[in-house]
């Protein structure tokens, strides 16, 4: 508890900070990797399944024709597919705005056993706000009607 | 007309900082003494003119002037007179003006008002501000004109976008604006300081006030901005680890760092170099969220411009300002002296404590809001959110709660806990920590389901709240100067928003049913019951309404309206949550979309003691400006003193030359 010599405070200091940050790098380095919501289109969620129970997104098309309300009135169940592969997904809330089926969504959830459970699903608000994700989902779709139809 | 006097008068205004930076820099020189006194009124000129831009901005976002096409992409003639106003920075280009004229307009009041620094200092910082507003000059009149006119007038106007037609617009963009900016400021004085060689006490006094006001505005702008998220997006939830937050969290964090090591080098003269440092990272992390959010780098509400020749002007922007103020750091370090020394157990050693632990939430909120840009850029997509930042960011947090406790109750330089200080600092912090640890217990016993951070959170709420007011045990509370009463509001509100954030997600209760009219749900401690729903309309949107009648614990029902509303100009849709707030929480109810079976959706949360969150942000915003008020009032004191002493010589010299 005694003052320390003048010349050794300042590395003092200089050192605690150090360890600090470099311990704050590590801790956020080891947490993303476990923490990390990873994003996947169907084709790679069917390929590489996730741990069970792990947070990852999910996006794709909403599928023509596959939305079905549960009986309790605010479940709802619809398949997202990419084209190559068909995720059956399950939500229970207020589904955004724009969610239609042939449109794109990304849904934050797991897995559980061989369904897709949301907790949200983001979907495009207007023309100004697309999800990240959903933009090159879009162009992805673009190009394979693009070629189905050449 | 208006236009083209606007980006006429942006231009002049553009020249004048040119000027600024020229005769700021030869002023410094020996050689150039006598144009240091063309830097003060250049710096004032400067604000007038850019203020006349914003004006005529303005006056053609009122007047609906079509024929300009910023105007004409955002505005609509149809939409009501706040929004008109508001919506001249509820876009890229306006809300730049809006940043180089707030930057601007302090750059003038600097230079206006303050006379403590040595003029050389001031000189330096006025040229260093006139660099920095270069940039943004530049990026406005050569990438963003706003006054750009259209070939043809449009017909009408593409209008708002409805999440934003908000009166939030109206308060939180211009409050974080002011409190990003104001940081352009502090990073000017420590970019003067260095080139003068000149860190210590009076660089702290001058840089304190604006580090303060920056701070206050910043803390308003996220707490209106939380709340705004709050009941605008009909989620409940008040803060969602987004970027765009991130972006304005992180340079609160550097600011709240800043401000603590500011007040240590002001009274002690001590971190001197710590301090300049936080002062480049504080108005850095200003400018890594402008790049954030204006690039187009990440996809929200809040990018209006998706243009990546934009993002890559923010990041060149950057890299010169960040890189050369770090490059300066780095050459001038080592001519800054060393400070005042201090014991581990002191003032200076809590505040030091304070400063790490928050560049370490700093460093993780950074790291968290950059990773999905890096993994995207290498090809995989991430998303990065509440489950690694609550806890991980708690790991700094707490412990830095616990040290703001104790730190007030220290001395400066040294103190010790036991003899005659244990009945000052250990006995009543000992007290308060009992308190939390009996919280704890009893959390723990009687609702053991409650997650262990909420649960800490109350735990730490409680044996704060108390302990934030302990500076002021055995003081003359009439004599206590503001800036101590600031500190204790500040630190009461840091205990309050964590009651409230702990509180709302340890006892939230959320209700989701599908509902016909004259249906009822219980939802915690309300039973609520639809009474209907039918059409409504405002002036540009229609929405349909349901009528709901909440009663509390059986007491006489309130109605509530939550709505699903449609604009029009532009078309689009959004959520109108409703709100009843009671002293010991608040109901929270949206209506959904009908089912098949002619049900509709309607979600309901009871929040106890959510409200506490935003009244927590608004007593920490009260704090800063008491202890601003404090310290301004000093200064004034202080000024007319030395100004009644100078006078007084003056005249007694006079008197002796008459004799």
């Amino acid at each position: 508890m005694s003052a320390i010599k003048a010349k050794h405070q300042r590395l003092v200091l200089l050192v605690i900070a150090l360890i600090a940050l470099i311990g704050a790098g590590l801790l956020a380095a080891w947490a993303l990797k476990n923490q990390a919501a990873y994003f996947y289109v169907p084709s790679d969620l069917v390929a590489h399944p996730p741990e069970a129970g792990r947070a990852v997104r999910l996006g794709g098309m909403v599928e023509k024709g596959s939305i079905s309300h549960a009986a309790d009135g605010v479940t709802v169940n619809f398949v997202v597919g990419d084209g190559k592969a068909r995720v059956p997904v399950r939500f229970t809330g207020i589904t955004p705005d724009l969610f239609v089926e042939g449109s794109g969504v990304v849904a934050e959830g797991r897995m559980e056993g061989q369904t897709f459970v949301a907790d949200n699903l983001l979907a495009k608000h207007d023309e100004k706000y697309v999800p990240r994700e959903m933009k090159d989902m879009t162009a992805q779709q673009a190009k394979q009607v693009v070629a189905e139809t050449k | 007309m208006i236009a083209e006097l606007g980006l006429a008068v942006l231009w002049m205004a553009a020249a004048l900082a040119v000027l600024q930076l020229v005769a700021g820099v030869l002023a410094l020189r020996p050689e150039g003494r006598q144009i240091a006194g063309l830097v003060r009124p250049v710096a004032v000129m400067q604000g007038v003119l850019v203020a006349a831009a914003l004006a005529a901005l303005i006056t053609l976002f009122l007047t609906t002037d079509l024929s300009v096409k910023l105007v004409a992409e955002n505005s609509h003639s149809m939409k009501p007179f706040i929004f008109k106003l508001a919506g001249t920075w509820g876009n890229h280009e306006g809300s730049m003006l809006l940043w180089v004229t707030i930057m601007a307009v302090a750059g003038g009041f600097v230079a206006l008002i303050e006379k403590r620094l040595p003029e050389n200092t001031l000189i330096a910082t006025l040229a260093g501000q006139s660099f920095v507003s270069l940039g943004f000059y530049a990026f406005l009149l050569l990438s963003s004109n706003p006054f750009q006119r259209l070939p043809e007038p449009a017909p009408e106007g593409a209008g708002l976008n409805p999440l934003l037609q908000d009166i939030g617009l109206a308060f939180h963009p211009p409050t974080l604006y002011v409190g990003y900016v104001g940081l352009s400021i502090a990073f000017s004085f420590a970019v003067g300081a260095l080139v003068t060689r000149d860190v210590g006490p009076a660089f702290a006094r001058a840089m304190r006030p604006w580090v303060l006001g920056a701070w206050i505005f910043l803390t308003l702008g996220i707490t209106a901005g939380s709340y705004w998220a709050y009941y605008t997006l009909g989620w409940g939830g008040w803060w969602f680890w987004d970027p765009v937050e991130n972006a304005s969290l992180m340079p609160w964090l550097a600011a709240t760092a800043l401000l603590h090591s500011c007040s240590v080098l002001a009274s002690r003269n001590a971190l001197k170099a710590w301090t300049v440092m936080l002062g480049v990272i504080a108005f850095s992390m200003s400018m890594v969220g402008t790049f954030l959010v204006r690039s187009g780098i990440l996809t929200s509400v809040h990018a209006f411009a998706v243009d990546p020749e934009r993002g890559s002007f923010i990041l060149a922007l950057l890299a010169i300002y960040i890189g050369g103020a770090l490059t300066l750091f780095g050459l001038r370090a080592s001519t800054v002296t060393e400070g005042a020394r201090f014991s581990f157990v002191s003032r200076e050693a809590s505040l030091v404590f304070n400063n790490v632990m928050l560049c370490g939430i700093l460093g993780i909120v950074l790291v968290g809001t950059l990773y999905p840009l890096l993994t995207e850029a290498m090809g995989v997509k991430v998303s990065v959110g509440p489950p690694y930042f609550n806890p991980v960011s708690a790991v700094f947090a707490i412990p830095m709660m616990l040290v703001m406790g104790v730190g007030p109750l220290l001395r400066w330089r040294q103190d010790s806990l036991d003899g005659k200080r244990a009945g000052r600092v250990t006995l009543p912090v000992g007290v308060c920590a009992l308190l939390s640890a009996a919280v704890l217990l009893g959390v723990e016993l009687m609702a053991p389901q409650i997650k262990l951070l909420p649960a800490l959170g109350l735990a730490i709420a409680a044996g704060l709240a108390p302990a934030s007011f302990l500076p002021l045990r055995g003081r003359n509370l009439r004599r206590t100067p503001l800036a101590t009463w600031g500190m204790v509001f500040g630190h009461f509100g840091i205990a309050v928003a964590l009651f409230g954030m702990a509180s709302e997600s340890a006892f939230s209760t959320e209700r989701l049913a599908a509902m016909r009219p004259g249906d009822t749900q219980q939802v915690g401690p309300y039973t609520v019951k639809l009474e209907g729903i039918g059409p409504v309309a405002g002036p540009n949107w229609t929405a349909l309404e349901a009528t709901v009648s909440a009663s509390y614990a059986g007491a006489a029902p309130a109605i509530l309206h939550p709505q699903a509303r449609t604009f029009s100009n532009p078309p689009g849709n959004r959520t109108e949550s409703a709100l009843k707030t009671r002293w010991n929480g608040q109901l929270y109810a949206v209506l959904g979309e009908e089912g098949e079976d002619s049900r509709w959706q309607m979600r309901f949360w009871w929040k106890p003691f959510v409200p506490m969150i935003w009244y927590g942000g608004a007593l920490i915003a009260f704090g800063g400006l008491l202890a601003l008020l404090g310290r301004v009032a000093a200064d004034v004191r202080r000024l007319v003193a030395t100004g009644k002493i100078a006078y007084r010589r003056s005249r007694k010299a006079q008197l002796g030359v008459g004799q």
